[in-house]
């Protein structure tokens, strides 16, 4: 009845054409960046993968994956692996919590420049802060010197070249990022509800446990997931700190290449790392229903 | 929910500063057991501030506080048993809303059955049965209100406090809100303390409103008095709209305005300079014969605003003092509105002509 009504379909065919226009310059602007993805990732991870079933003749066959079942050593390779990331995620949980809590109640000021004090190491080389722990823990390094002139050991511990040494190094490094994400999280923490768990009857600490930390988990398990993947294929620290004694997949693909120019047995072990690490983030994502956290989505 | 004994709140000297500011300056409140007493200023008055001493979420610097015959300063804020409702509800994102309604029960050791129950009674109070196992983020700004009062109220506290629990809502639901929480008071019965900003919530709901500006309290009585009878012009002007007229004594009854003299309604208590301050809705356009017993202004019309269910008459005195008369807009009123130019007489009784003192102001 409306006399005022459009014809139908005046301009649709105008309007859809826009849309189409809009969404085509969207993917114009991402395309420089999914190119650069496909030809530094994907296309070298699919010729690795390609890499690892051919044998020395070039020839197709499960060779390197045969061996990697044959040899006790990779096994233990893996197994390492997953003990040094496990260890090196709860140590940076059990520090890294109280921290990001710690800063996340500060005034602003001193919060800032908290973090300031957190983020220093990531803006130093990782190579540079690996040796410098190496200075550190040696025998005759600082802490062991002070540690016996003190009287509190007599003969020098052994802080380096051992699990030890690789889990410090990789704390260190690692635990920015667990903090930040932490930090976030518990940043996004409205005060009131802490307030009114107290006015409702709640203790400091209970209120603490019922609210604060369930609300951080989101944070915290995102964190978790971060740290620990990134441990799992940690080169630098193992090899410097761990002396040759922690040998972790990284350390072992390039002893593939560097001492027996093995590429394919390499590429093999890279696989599996690989597939490891997708299996363990998709059976985290379905356990955890990281897919709410990582979205970020909250209630 | 049974009815407790309510308890009385007794505020005494109580100051609170901030660096150089002073969020409370001298605080003395007495508040009845089971009373609706609600705090109203603008912000940074302190109004907020005072509550959260209450409830135990701002130390402050000195003065006694007590609930009944004990004294409650030093307590910590989860051993006060109070109910609190804040501005943003703050209900539990990660609790269900009978999760949330029985946290205060858990805490307190009730358990099952009995938890339930009291759970669906308190949920039932707030007319939200049914709903214990939606998520918060399911509800609505109205229903989270709900809850959070539920919540606040589920473990019989022995004083509820609510920090403008409503100004998040808007204005329909608010207004209704307002009722509602009135009359769920009036069956609870526990003594209420509620701040707002704003003045028509504070007189639709209160027993007796305390108004704070620049953390005092300026004027602590029942909606009545605080709107007839404001004792300065701080709360004349804070609350209802106001006319202030520039004028001066003429004995203790009699006070000369632009040249035209005014009955007061209340005997100036001391000499000096002061306002005389008219609610424009007690104005009245004189059609007729003056009334013997009533004041009367004659002033030139300025301006005629219609507002739906009112207008708004701007007049000039001799002088050039502004003041306006609101009115019903009928439509015959709106007809026989005099023009711009136009002298008026307008009409207000003796009672309404208020004498505020300049000293006091």
């Amino acid at each position: 009845m409306n006399r005022f009504a459009p014809s139908p379909g005046a301009n649709a065919a105008g309007l859809r054409r826009d849309d189409s226009v809009e969404r085509l310059a969207l993917f114009a602007l991402s395309a420089p960046a999914l190119l650069l993805v496909l030809v530094t990732m994907i296309a070298p991870v699919a010729w690795l993968f390609g890499l690892s079933f051919l044998d020395d003749a070039g020839s197709v066959s499960l060779e390197h994956y045969r061996r990697m079942i044959d040899q006790p050593s990779y096994g233990r390779t893996f197994l390492v692996t997953f003990q040094v990331s496990l260890l090196t995620t709860a140590i940076c949980i059990a520090a890294g919590y109280p921290l990001a809590y710690a800063v996340s109640q500060m005034p602003t000021r001193a919060a800032n420049l908290c973090l300031i004090l957190v983020l220093l190491p990531f803006w130093t080389s990782l190579l540079v802060r690996t040796y410098a722990w190496l200075v550190l823990l040696q025998r005759k390094g600082l802490i062991n010197e002070w540690g016996i002139r003190l009287g509190w050991w007599d003969e020098p511990l052994a802080l380096v070249h051992n699990m030890t040494g690789t889990l410090i190094g990789m704390v260190h490094i690692m635990l920015p990022f667990l903090v930040l994400p932490l930090l976030g999280a518990m940043r996004a923490i409205d005060a009131d509800y802490q307030k009114a768990a107290a006015s409702l009857g709640a203790s400091p600490m209970r209120a603490f446990w019922s609210v604060f930390f369930p609300l951080s988990m989101p944070g915290l398990l995102a964190g978790t997931l971060i740290v620990f993947i990134l441990c799992l294929g940690f080169y630098v620290t193992p090899a410097v700190l761990g002396g040759g004694k922690v040998i972790m997949v990284s350390n072992h693909i390039a002893n593939d290449i560097e001492l027996f120019f093995n590429w394919g047995a390499a590429s093999a072990l890279g696989v599996v790392l690989l597939v490891l690490t997708l299996a363990f983030l998709f059976v985290a994502v379905r356990l955890l229903r990281l897919d709410k956290v990582l979205g970020g989505v909250h209630g | 929910m049974t009815r407790r004994a309510a308890v009385p709140i007794a505020v005494r000297a109580l100051c609170k500063t901030y660096g150089k500011v002073l969020a409370l300056n001298d605080v003395e409140l007495d508040v009845r057991g089971g009373e609706f007493l609600t705090l109203l200023g603008p912000s940074g008055s302190g109004k907020t501030t005072l509550l959260m001493v209450l409830a135990g979420f701002i130390r402050p610097d000195q003065g006694s506080l007590k609930f009944g015959d004990d004294e409650v300063i030093r307590l910590a804020p989860h051993k006060r048993d109070i109910g609190m409702v804040f501005q943003n509800y703050a209900l539990f994102p990660h609790m269900d809303v009978a999760t949330n309604v029985a946290f205060p029960l858990k805490l307190r050791g009730v358990k099952g059955a009995d938890q339930q129950r009291r759970v669906e009674v308190a949920l039932q109070t707030v007319q939200l049965e049914g709903y214990g196992a939606r998520r918060i983020d399911e509800l609505s700004g109205g229903q989270r209100q709900r809850v959070a009062l539920a919540r606040a109220i589920v473990f019989e506290p022995r004083i509820v406090l609510m920090d403008e629990p409503l100004s998040a809502l808007d204005k329909q639901l608010r207004e209704r809100m307002q009722i509602e929480l009135r009359q769920l008071h009036e069956k609870l019965g526990t003594t209420t303390i509620y701040v707002t900003h704003d003045q028509r919530e504070a007189l639709t709901m209160s027993d007796r409103i305390a108004v704070i500006s620049g953390g005092r309290i300026m004027q602590l009585d029942t909606p009545q008095v605080i709107y007839e009878q404001p004792k300065n012009r701080f709360v004349a002007e804070f609350i209802g709209e106001s006319t202030f007229l520039k004028a001066e004594l003429d004995g203790a009854e009699l006070c000369r305005c632009a040249g035209q003299v005014l009955r007061l309604g209340r005997a100036a208590s001391a000499r000096g300079p002061g306002v005389v301050m008219l609610r424009p809705e007690r104005l009245r356009i004189l059609q007729g014969e003056a009334g013997g017993t009533e004041n009367m202004l004659t002033a030139r019309v300025v301006n005629t605003i219609y507002q739906g269910d009112s207008f708004l008459l701007q007049a000039q005195l001799a002088d050039g003092t502004a003041l306006s008369a609101r009115g019903m807009a009928g439509q015959g009123s709106l007809a026989s509105l005099p023009g711009v130019g136009a002298q008026v007489r307008l009409s207000f009784s003796v009672a309404d002509t208020v004498w505020l003192a300049d000293a006091a102001a």
